[in-house]
């Protein structure tokens, strides 16, 4: 059931992500472009999402578990590091080249786009990348 | 810089009725599992293979496979709108790799850092999300008018 409900949010996700127009490319470049002929679009998805994850994660986190009484899982908020921003901004940099980030390119895929494919296998290697040489190599120098 | 609004494509709206969608996911996937529904996060913990605990990978690939499945239950009840991807296979595959490094090395994409994070009031999120919109701008600039 509780597996279930998961797949049920990660559905809602995509339609959200559908709906809104991030799960086209072109949409996405439009609003990233703003010298070209600018989509403001974009802006109001975080308009209408912020403020729903803003008032239901507030209330969850008052309840301190889950509806089926397990602990939550909060990533820390004040720790400001190099990694952040640099990984924020490479990420930026794909993001404008395609028009995707994660959400969407995994919708495109299931619906069966061949290009959505490459980005995400491409996508797949760069997190493999990083989480496995890369981050045994930062270690190393660290160390 | 001449700016143009493209209203013949501009969809507040609808775009901010699919913004409510995510956020309302971003709280269920809270409320069941615990979880931030961080995109990059929930793909990339499936890319671990060593100490994982029990349980680790049956929610992510749960939520993924509802990511995967959307356009096709999106299709039974509507039009599933046609997705346009201009960009050629080199650039596509130069895109992912960044876009998979740095969601990793940043830990978050739009979906954890600029809705989670940013309603969770995270000064991390918000720096997050600061630097990969100001990159995102100055890429498509520098990619579309003055490369």
């Amino acid at each position: 059931m509780q597996t279930f409900l998961v797949f049920i949010s990660g559905l809602v996700f995509g339609i959200g992500l559908i709906v809104s127009g991030m799960s086209n490319p072109a949409k996405v470049i439009h609003f990233l472009d703003i010298a070209g002929s600018w989509d403001p679009s974009l802006g109001f998805v975080m308009l209408g999402a912020i403020p729903v994850a803003f008032v239901g994660l507030r209330l969850i986190e008052k309840q301190a578990q889950t509806v089926f009484k397990e602990p939550l899982h909060l990533p820390g908020k004040t720790h400001l590091d190099r990694s952040l921003i640099v990984g924020g901004f490479i990420f930026g940099a794909g993001w404008a080249m395609a028009g995707f980030c994660p959400g969407p390119a995994l919708v495109a895929l299931g619906a069966g786009y061949g290009k959505a494919l490459v980005f995400v296998v491409a996508m797949i290697a760069g997190m493999l990348i990083h989480d496995h040489p890369f981050k045994r190599l930062m270690h190393r120098t660290q160390s | 810089m001449n700016m143009t609004i493209d209203w013949a494509n501009f969809t507040p709206w609808l775009s901010l009725f699919g913004g409510v969608l995510i956020g309302l996911s971003a709280v269920m996937l809270m409320a069941f599992k615990g979880r931030i529904a961080g995109i990059s996060g929930v793909l990339g913990g499936l890319m671990q293979f060593s100490n994982v605990p029990k349980g680790h990978f049956s929610w992510r690939l749960a939520f993924v496979f509802g990511l995967l499945l959307s356009s096709d239950i999106y299709g039974l009840v509507w039009q599933m709108p046609s997705a346009v991807i201009d960009s050629g296979y080199p650039l596509l595959i130069v895109a992912g790799l960044l876009v998979g490094f740095g969601t990793r090395m940043g830990s978050g994409c739009t979906s954890g850092h600029a809705v989670c994070g940013i309603g969770r009031l995270s000064m991390r999120s918000i720096a997050a999300t600061l630097s990969f919109m100001v990159s995102g701008f100055v890429t498509a600039y520098l990619l579309f008018h003055v490369w």
